[in-house]
């Protein structure tokens, strides 16, 4: 009780978000990882937005001729077993992962947050029986459950994504729910409900915004984890469907022909690695960036 | 030992309502499934009287919270169902392929405990040192690493160039031990790296905390060697945190597994559920799904009774 309202008088001191936003991108732009990040992510946005423009081929477009040829001036890197250009399926891969990491994490945001400030806000017996609901969700392997999910809602990057934002939920309301305990006890809540504030507007006027905090760290870091379990899913045939490319499916692939074509293992789980790097490189700045005793360091 | 015993029913207790939720989720997943579920059940081909029998079988015409509890007395007793491709029971599908997976998490786990504890008290006690750098980047490393694509590289060096190790498959440890565990250490491996970069984080910020705590300073004041320092009162003060971490490591563990069965083509539970999601045999997805995630529960019991017998703080909590 007593550590709680301490932690709240703490959070009470922050003061405004506006300020928190500004001193945020001042630690991010001094964090030389933070900003190669960031950079890399950007030209990965725009890799996947031009897709059409800059992949020199088309991902699904078949040539029987040149199959698994090795690097060349018109294969930069080389052609896959059906003779589609590895460079261009690579390039088309991207929009697919970001789409998979985006809509895996806000199906998470909008089940997790909503859910975490109502049973952290209200307490009581609903509280009680949600979170142990949550406890035993996260008590099944992450992957293991969105497999069974996706199973149940059909084979697909989309019901895929939305099966590891399903998974991801429970992880944000814990959060949430942690931190919206935090700041109910805060004066300016009680200050505001002096005022006349009603329970939905004290909520997203003050509840959310300050218990979004660790939610924003949370969910750059779930990011990684998505891109990764959309791989994981693409490489068992459960997410991006064939013909489209992915990185995760473009290995699946590369590894049946690991004897003859070994080079095409590289650049599909170099770029998996790279931006899960880049996710996880900004989440743990934004986490130096956010907490007030990291900072002081 | 009194308390001990009364720690272990409160913790059973309180697990009632876990178990409970977590067999209501593996149930509702077949109510996920777009449909008639006697229609999916009964496969692509089956016959009018087939379909009927089975929705008199699995009662979808009574409400559902009957049609739960009925499914949950059979569990108890042991019946999984039967698989809608082979026909097996799903309990013995789950038996004949759950040591596989069980060999290389548990495999998996004893190496990354010992690299990954080693690595983060190496940097922990070279605070800025080169080690330390050294630490902290191939953690960062290994957490962003997709385990499966380690596992693809393994393969492609030490099986496929060097021969030290088989490419693919699994044998049983009963039978061969040895040749078992050459089996399972490209997956162990693999699996291994994602953990050993966690552990070695949180060790090593754990240790560095207990380490600038004031008692060690006094300790160092008294003239205890820094060896001394590090075992009796640095490892013994993390032990709870590295406990609980490894628990933890099994739920991922298990979740790698899925991926990592299927790049070295091991019969085990994991790659039976993606097996199974891929060709709609749900009742195979419930069973295994089931039998994860009791795994886990168990895992987490042992590790909150093993934590209050390391300390006594947590048992009073």
């Amino acid at each position: 009780m007593s550590t709680e309202t301490s932690v709240a008088k703490e959070a009470v001191a922050k003061g405004p978000t506006a300020a928190a936003r500004h001193s945020l991108w001042r630690v991010i732009r001094r964090d030389p990882r933070a900003v190669v990040s960031l950079g890399y992510l950007a030209l990965l946005l725009a890799v996947s937005l031009f897709a059409a423009q800059i992949a020199p081929y088309s991902p699904i477009e078949q040539n029987v001729a040149e199959l698994l040829m090795p690097p060349s001036p018109a294969h930069w890197l080389g052609t896959d077993d059906l003779g589609r250009d590895v460079l261009s399926r690579l390039i088309w891969g991207a929009p697919n992962s970001l789409y998979a990491s985006a809509l895996a994490v806000s199906v998470a945001i909008a089940i997790g947050v909503p859910v975490g400030v109502v049973i952290g806000f209200l307490g009581g017996w609903l509280d009680e029986v949600v979170s142990r609901f949550i406890d035993a969700l996260l008590s099944f392997p992450p992957i293991v459950l969105a497999i069974a999910v996706t199973g149940a809602l059909g084979i697909g990057l989309t019901n895929a994504m939305l099966s590891v934002g399903i998974v991801f939920a429970p992880v944000l309301a814990r959060i949430v729910r942690a931190q919206t305990l935090v700041v109910r006890q805060a004066l300016y809540v009680d200050a505001a409900r002096a005022f006349g504030a009603s329970t939905p507007q004290i909520v997203v006027r003050h509840i959310l915004p300050n218990a979004i905090q660790p939610v924003i760290v949370q969910v750059t870091l779930m990011l990684a984890i998505a891109l990764l379990a959309e791989a994981s899913l693409s490489f068992l045939a459960l997410g991006v469907q064939p013909p489209a490319a992915s990185w995760g499916g473009m290995l699946a692939r590369a590894y049946n022909y690991i004897e003859i074509a070994p080079a095409q293992m590289y650049t599909p789980g170099l770029a998996i690695l790279f931006t899960a790097l880049a996710f996880n490189a900004l989440g743990e700045s934004l986490r130096v960036a956010l907490d007030p005793t990291m900072k002081r360091r | 030992m009194g308390t001990t015993l009364r720690l272990v029913a409160r913790r059973l207790w309180q697990l009632l309502p876990i178990v409970m939720f977590a067999t209501l989720v593996v149930f509702l997943l077949l109510q996920l499934v777009p449909g008639d579920p006697a229609l999916i059940l009964a496969g692509d081909y089956a016959s009018k009287e087939r379909i009927e029998e089975i929705r008199q079988l699995y009662g979808f015409d009574r409400p559902l919270i009957v049609q739960y509890l009925s499914w949950f007395l059979n569990v108890l007793h042991g019946d999984l169902g039967t698989s809608l491709l082979s026909g097996a029971p799903v309990l013995e599908l789950i038996m004949q392929r759950m040591p596989n997976t069980v060999l290389i998490a548990v495999y998996s786990l004893i190496i990354a405990a010992v690299v990954g504890i080693t690595l983060g008290v190496l940097a922990a006690t070279r605070v800025g040192s080169r080690v330390d750098a050294f630490v902290t980047s191939t953690a960062s490393l290994g957490v962003a690493l997709p385990s499966f694509w380690l596992a693809i590289l393994l393969v492609a060096t030490f099986a496929l160039q060097l021969h030290l190790f088989p490419a693919t498959g699994a044998r049983p440890f009963t039978v061969n031990p040895g040749d078992a565990i050459r089996h399972a250490t490209l997956p162990a491996v693999a699996l291994a790296v994602g953990v050993i970069a966690e552990l070695a984080r949180q060790t090593r910020s754990a240790l560095i905390e207990v380490l600038s705590s004031q008692y060690v300073r006094t300790l160092r004041a008294k003239g205890l060697g820094p060896m001394a320092i590090l075992w009796k009162h640095g490892l013994r003060n993390i032990s709870v945190t590295l406990l609980t971490l490894l628990g933890l490591a099994v739920n991922r563990l298990f979740s790698g597994a899925v991926v990592i069965e299927a790049v070295f083509a091991i019969p085990g539970a994991g790659s039976l559920v993606a097996y199974s999601a891929i060709n709609k045999d749900f009742p195979v997805v419930q069973g295994t799904v089931l039998m994860f995630a009791v795994i886990v529960i168990l895992v987490n019991l042992t590790v909150d009774i093993l934590n209050a017998l390391l300390d006594p703080r947590v048992a009073e909590e």
